[in-house]
């Protein structure tokens, strides 16, 4: 048995052959489109604190790709009905973080519900389900492409559009509203973006590993740069290197191509964390930007001053106390 | 020292409404321009529900606001706000430098970067809060009052005629609590805003105060600080007793008990 099991995982002589075929170049354009989308997306998803809902809305997807197999429509179409209308729903009822947990988490087990329910209706074989949850990014189709490309395309002009005011009221919400930021709309743009990222995502890496790839390369990216332009390039390089890597593998050893992308990606993570939690221990913070524990320095004392100083302030602390 | 300028704030028998609950009525007040003015008043009393009247954000249900001469609207520049809770607000995700870029472009379409002149008001007001060398850390990884410092310069970066904080003392220590004050204090002495600012306690503010809004009854009411640190106007506002106290230096201190 394990023998079987490695002799099935073992090295393939012809994995040259494989990765220059016709459905390889297919998997590899639709696999970068989809790391150039969520890196694009990666940062504010994370500042947003919407990584639930991020994970919540590729489930939310699920029924979207069984109901479309059902009625025989494009699996994009269904899914990206459903996360669309999920994102929608999430964004106008839960607005504060405790309220969005419980909005999210409930939309998705009804919408998981849905799935159950299309799935016991269809027809169509065991495998068109495994490929809505798993992923399988070898079977993108050309059209999918033509898709992906646009919507990459749309997703790309809307954000450089967005971008300024979308980070303030990604940070800074109360301080963005008073200065006439529409925090509202740009809730509701965002999470329209997130859902259309998670339609093309969940036909790569499947609705149960897409956190890997839309949320991982961003956090692990966070890890080594807060600047969100450099969030954004870093994110994006991260999910192209475990996407290609990860293409040139499964075909060296013919494993799940979603499989050998999210490791990539996991140990991308992984290795940022590390390293930048090191490096911020070692106080080089400043020149890395690593994230991490205060610098050791004790905080400066006097401010330097470029004006008058203000009325001498009472040294007498003992008399503030009740 | 007499002002030529018109009020920053006035309210004519204002009133706010809140889920079908009054929060305060018959507000009828004046913030003269220059000043730098506490806004104090017991639990739920409504003082930050005059900022959000003041920046626009919640409407009055009666009587009329004028804010800078005009009624108030979102995302008048004029305004700097640092709302509560700020620095509990803002993860690890943002360096201090970014953050007060926003505060000047934040609400800026499109990719344009930021102007050279731009560039140097940001780094003079970093400068100007003492903020300048934890500019390219963290957010998180700075102490509270470096975070509040940071606040501050994010709201004055655009320059504004009048700046709202609120509650910028909670949660800092006693030494921090003076670095704020004296930072605000500077603030209003050299840049000419006018300050108001929602506070629970008095003592740190008082050598810097001059006047105080307090929500007495429901009402707001406007006062010079002098008439404001009262023994029985501050019994009274806070239902507890509170006692004033004159040091040889010449500071009040407000005591309970």
């Amino acid at each position: 048995m394990a023998g079987a099991v490695l002799a099935e995982i073992g090295y393939q002589s012809n994995w040259v052959e494989v990765l220059t075929a016709g459905f390889m170049r297919s998997a590899i354009i639709g696999g970068v489109l989809v790391a150039v989308a969520a890196g694009m997306l990666g940062y504010f998803v994370i500042v947003r604190r919407h990584a639930f809902a991020a994970h919540a809305l590729a489930h939310i997807g699920f029924p979207g790709a069984t109901g479309a197999l059902l009625i025989g429509v494009p699996v994009t179409a269904g899914l990206a009905v459903f996360t669309v209308g999920g994102a929608v729903a999430i964004s106008l009822l839960g607005r504060r973080l405790a309220e969005r947990e419980v909005v999210t988490g409930t939309v998705l087990a009804f919408a998981t519900g849905l799935g159950v329910l299309f799935n016991s209706m269809s027809t169509s074989s065991a495998n068109s389900v495994t490929n809505v949850l798993f992923g399988n990014l070898l079977a993108i189709s050309t059209k999918q492409l033509w898709t992906f490309g646009l919507l990459t395309a749309a997703l790309a002009v809307v954000l450089a559009v967005v971008a300024r005011p979308l980070v303030f009221a990604s940070v800074n919400p109360d301080v963005a509203e008073a200065r006439g930021v529409p925090v509202r709309i740009l809730n509701v743009v965002f999470m329209v973006a997130l859902a259309l990222v998670i339609t093309m995502a969940v036909q790569v890496v499947g609705t149960l590993l897409l956190f890997g790839l839309v949320v991982t390369p961003s956090a692990a990216a966070l890890a080594v740069t807060a600047r969100p332009a450099a969030v954004a390039v870093l994110s994006t390089a991260f999910g192209i290197a475990s996407v290609l890597l990860g293409l040139l593998l499964a075909a060296m050893f013919n494993l799940p191509p979603s499989f050998v992308i999210i490791a990539l990606s996991f140990a991308l993570w992984l290795a940022a964390i590390v390293v930048c939690r090191d490096r911020a221990q070692a106080d080089a913070a400043p020149a890395t930007g690593c994230a991490g524990a205060p610098s050791s320095a004790p905080p400066a004392p006097a401010p330097t001053v470029v004006v008058p100083a203000g009325p001498a302030a009472p040294t007498g602390d003992e008399a503030h106390r009740h | 020292m007499t002002d030529p300028a018109p009020p920053v704030v006035v309210l004519r028998s204002a009133a706010v409404v809140r889920g079908g609950r009054t929060i305060w009525e018959n507000g009828q007040l004046e913030i003269p321009r220059g000043s730098l003015v506490v806004v104090i008043g017991p639990n739920g009393s409504g003082k930050t529900t005059l900022l959000q009247v003041v920046l626009g954000l919640l409407p009055l249900a009666r009587g009329t606001v004028e804010v800078l001469g005009a009624p108030p609207r979102r995302g008048d520049a004029r305004i700097g706000y640092v709302p509560q809770n700020y620095t509990a607000t803002i993860g690890d995700a943002v360096r201090a430098r970014d953050l007060v870029a926003l505060g000047l472009a934040g609400r800026r379409w499109g990719l344009g970067r930021l102007r050279a002149e731009e560039r140097e008001l940001i780094e003079a007001t970093l400068d100007s809060v003492g903020a300048a060398e934890f500019a390219d850390r963290r957010m998180s990884s700075l102490s509270g009052g470096q975070q509040q410092r940071v606040a501050i310069a994010q709201a004055l970066v655009s320059r504004p005629e009048l700046l709202l904080l609120d509650e910028p003392l909670a949660n800092l220590d006693v030494r921090n609590q003076q670095e704020v004050v004296d930072l605000l204090a500077r603030v209003h002495e050299t840049l000419d805003t006018t300050v108001l600012l929602v506070a629970h306690d008095l003592n740190p503010l008082l050598s810097v105060l001059t006047g105080a809004v307090y929500l007495l009854d429901g009402h707001p009411h406007y006062a010079a600080i002098g008439d404001v640190v009262d023994e029985g106007l501050l019994t009274h506002l806070y239902g507890t007793r509170i006692r004033v106290v004159r040091t040889p230096q010449g500071d009040m201190f407000t005591r309970s008990g």
